[in-house]
């Protein structure tokens, strides 16, 4: 294998010494600019360590000449950006909400907040699309238990459903018929049929009949006579398709013998009111957002209905 | 013992070094149309990106601008946007195509005239005769030791070509943007780097191409050669040299004449060699090197002048021409070897591209409307039991001045729609909107359809304007509903 080192007659190079089948290998030397700049990336890094943040010690990196860091730099991208959001953010938070919409950029920037901050605080209840899931309201239809105008939208988003660390949040308690011992089983099963035959579900029977009876006693107070609901109570329609829990025989049984009493966080703690207003712009937009506000619909049904006004007073 | 002593001869280079070409000056018909092909194509390519046109206040007053920040591509009085892509790739068939034809007619005009390559040689190769000298003396300047007159010579050349190169080369960059105003910007040191760049990548590929690398861009880098020799035949136009009548070859015509030996009218005098750009002898027969300037032409032409003969000994003519003249019969006319299939089928492909192009912008529309159904939920159930679709639905506006317009739906009956942050009582059968100059809208809307009906229904979205040109689109959609019993 290795043999003496000798000089390569046809090159004049030297040889490595070693030889395979013939073939050796010449010791040729490296190109000049090649080993200078092989020195000069040497260079490079000595100085590199100076200036960046290089040596880890036991808690932190040496500081580096200019005190740069990645972490500062992205500080500074960030604090760059708030800066630049910072006036649109007041001004949506400036303007009350019906105002909003007649100003093109601002609803612009609050539809594209909204949607960001939705992804991040919504999603895991209301799903992706906004569609809801079983006891998580769908947000993109026209169903809305509270009002689905800007302002009851932005209400309910700040103080939350039945929060219990919040004094104006929205509540509704409907009894437990079934466990609190109103109502007995099959009374239970009467009101239930009662419900079905008023939602189109089913042909009216006599346990509805009898259903309908119990309806108009413990019911109608929160529902309506008709059992339309009522947003004031947050009281569901029972005549639409649209059911949060499910409109079948089981989960209506479950709902008036245990009651429902979902809960959403009160978003005022934890938003701006920017957030919380660009998010209600948001969900109005999905396409169930209702024009009218709750208030004056609720004086509509007073002037047009005043039986419905009397059942609101009634506690 | 190592087989490595027993190699005594040093192994043959496998690299040939590149001959220098020193081509000589030269005068005629061909020369001077080289020169006309020069001053038309040079002052169309400097001056194209400085004429003005005048689009409103919306749109660059270039005339030829490709935009690629705003993705448009401006020529003159027609616009393109990305989407009619198609436009730049009918004008590039139509370039490829039309390069054919001409190759099958007159041969290889384009490499002998109009290359960039040839051009901008060609104006070294001057730069350098009137610095250097004609031909013997930048032979001989070549031969010549490292003087302080020949490095300061050397550097005189090259400052010039640097000039020449950084004006042409750098002034593709006008193309891309308003030209005046990226002047300014240039040499105030505000223009994009990108601009930088791109002019000193032109200039260094213009210095090098044009002034160190010539033929060999031809003869080594350059596809088409190989290519147009595919697209000539008999019947195309080359430069060739009529060996009948030139061998053999006579030096001492006078005294062979004297001697009685046999001569040709070819005195060997070299002179279309020596004035050949590429440095080939066109007497060995049709080559790869050989550009069709017909430079040698000229040169032979002038030769054959001084010494009595004929012109055309090298001369630009088709196959069939010269295998008539050496059987003594008159040439085909020039209607007859340029109207033939192969060149009248280029020619029709190479209109009916055209006219296509031309047909379709003289019909094309200026808006446009593209719908996009919204999948996450894909449907949703009201409260009333009617279904709603939502769609995100482009609008594009490709003149240069606001439209109003009118969105409407075409079948779905019963069907009602409405737009993003409006109410379902704001609903209606047609949404209007203005759409700004050159930009595309976006518009969420929801459409709310009974709940009878098919699953997928097709209906479309319509798109008209509402001014005086009252021009239409629409996009094919479909509606979902739910499968009956869900």
């Amino acid at each position: 294998m290795a043999e003496k080192k000798r000089i390569d007659a046809p090159t004049g190079t030297q040889t490595v010494g070693h030889e395979w089948d013939g073939i050796e290998e010449l010791d040729t030397p490296m190109p000049r600019w090649w080993v200078w700049t092989f020195y000069a990336t040497i260079v490079f890094a000595i100085g590199y360590v100076v200036v960046y943040p290089a040596i880890p010690f036991a808690h932190e990196a040496s500081k580096g000449l200019f005190g740069w860091s990645s972490r500062g730099q992205l500080q500074q991208v960030m604090d760059a950006e708030t800066a630049r959001r910072t006036p649109i953010l007041s001004a949506i938070a400036a303007t009350p909400i019906e105002k909003l919409v007649a100003q093109p950029k601002l609803m612009e920037a609050a539809m594209q907040g909204g949607a960001a901050a939705f992804k991040v605080h919504c999603v895991q209840c209301h799903g992706s699309g906004a569609a809801g899931a079983k006891g998580y309201p769908n947000l993109v239809d026209d169903d809305w238990l509270w009002g689905g105008d800007l302002q009851s939208i932005e209400y309910t988003i700040t103080h939350g459903v039945r929060n219990p660390d919040e004094a104006k949040t929205r509540i509704s308690l409907m009894p437990a018929f079934g466990k609190d011992g109103i109502l007995t089983g099959t009374q239970v099963q009467d009101v239930v049929s009662h419900v079905r035959v008023i939602s189109g579900q089913e042909k009216a029977s006599a346990s509805s009949r009898r259903g309908d009876v119990l309806f108009q006693q413990n019911c109608a107070v929160c529902h309506g006579p008709a059992g339309k609901g009522l947003r004031e109570f947050g009281a569901p329609n029972l005549t639409d398709p649209i059911w949060l829990y499910g409109g079948d025989r089981e989960t209506l049984t479950q709902t008036v013998t245990n009651s429902r009493r979902g809960v959403m966080p009160a978003w005022g703690h934890a938003l701006d009111k920017a957030t919380i207003r660009m998010l209600a712009v948001y969900v109005h937009g999905l396409g169930g957002g209702e024009a009218t506000p709750v208030a004056a619909q609720i004086a509509a049904q007073a002037a047009g209905a005043p039986e419905a006004q009397a059942n609101a007073a009634t506690p | 013992m190592s087989p490595v002593n027993d190699v005594t001869a040093p192994a043959e280079s496998l690299y040939a070094k590149r001959k220098s070409v020193f081509p000589k000056q030269v005068d005629g018909p061909f020369r001077r149309f080289k020169w006309l092909v020069m001053a038309v194509t040079l002052t169309i390519y400097w001056a194209t990106p400085w004429i003005r046109w005048d689009r409103g206040p919306h749109a660059p007053n270039q005339a030829v601008l490709v935009d690629l920040a705003n993705r448009r591509f401006f020529m003159f009085g027609i616009e393109i946007w990305p989407h009619e892509f198609y436009y730049v790739a009918g004008l590039l068939i139509m370039a490829g195509v039309g390069l054919f034809l001409v190759t099958s007619a007159v041969g290889r005009a384009w490499c002998g005239y109009a290359c960039p390559q040839t051009v901008w040689t060609d104006l070294f190769q001057h730069v350098e005769r009137f610095l250097d000298g004609d031909r013997n003396a930048q032979i001989r300047l070549e031969k010549a030791p490292w003087t302080p007159m020949k490095v300061w010579k050397r550097l005189r050349k090259w400052a010039v070509w640097l000039v020449i190169s950084f004006l042409t080369g750098g002034a593709w960059i006008f193309y891309f943007a308003d030209a005046p105003t990226l002047q300014h910007q240039f040499w105030t040191g505000q223009a994009p780097f990108v601009a930088y760049g791109t002019t000193f990548v032109l200039t260094m590929t213009t210095f090098i191409f044009g002034g160190f690398m010539r033929e060999q861009v031809c003869i080594y880098m350059c596809p088409w050669p190989r290519i147009q020799t595919a697209m000539t035949d008999e019947k195309s136009l080359i430069v060739t040299y009529k060996h009948w009548r030139g061998e053999p070859r006579t030096k001492g015509l006078k005294k062979a004449q004297d001697e009685g030996l046999p001569t040709g009218d070819c005195i060997d005098c070299l002179q279309c060699v020596q004035v050949c750009p590429t440095g080939i002898d066109i007497r060995e027969g049709p080559q790869i090197g050989c550009i069709t300037c017909a430079l040698c032409v000229d040169a032979c032409d002038k030769v054959m002048a001084q010494i009595g003969r004929p012109r055309g000994l090298i001369d630009y003519a088709t196959e069939i021409d010269c295998e008539a003249e050496m059987k003594g019969e008159a040439p085909a006319p020039v209607r007859k070897r340029l109207f033939r299939p192969r060149t009248i089928a280029y020619f029709a492909i190479w209109a009916s591209i055209g006219l296509a192009m031309l047909f379709a912008l003289g019909v094309r529309s200026r808006i446009d409307i593209a719908a996009n159904a919204e999948r996450n939920p894909v449907y949703v159930r009201l409260s009333d039991g009617s279904i709603r679709n939502s769609y995100l639905i482009k609008v594009r506006n490709m003149q240069s001045r606001a439209r109003p317009m009118a969105i409407g739906l075409d079948g779905l009956d019963g069907a009602l729609m409405w737009r993003e942050g409006q109410t379902r009582d704001q609903a209606s059968r047609t949404l209007q909107i203005d759409v700004p100059p050159d930009q595309v809208l976006k518009e969420r809307v929801h459409v709310v359809a009974p709940a009878q009906g098919i699953a997928r229904q097709d209906f479309a979205f319509t798109l008209r304007t509402l001014d005086e040109q009252k021009e239409a689109a629409q996009d094919d959609e479909s509606f979902v509903r739910p499968e009956v019993g869900q």
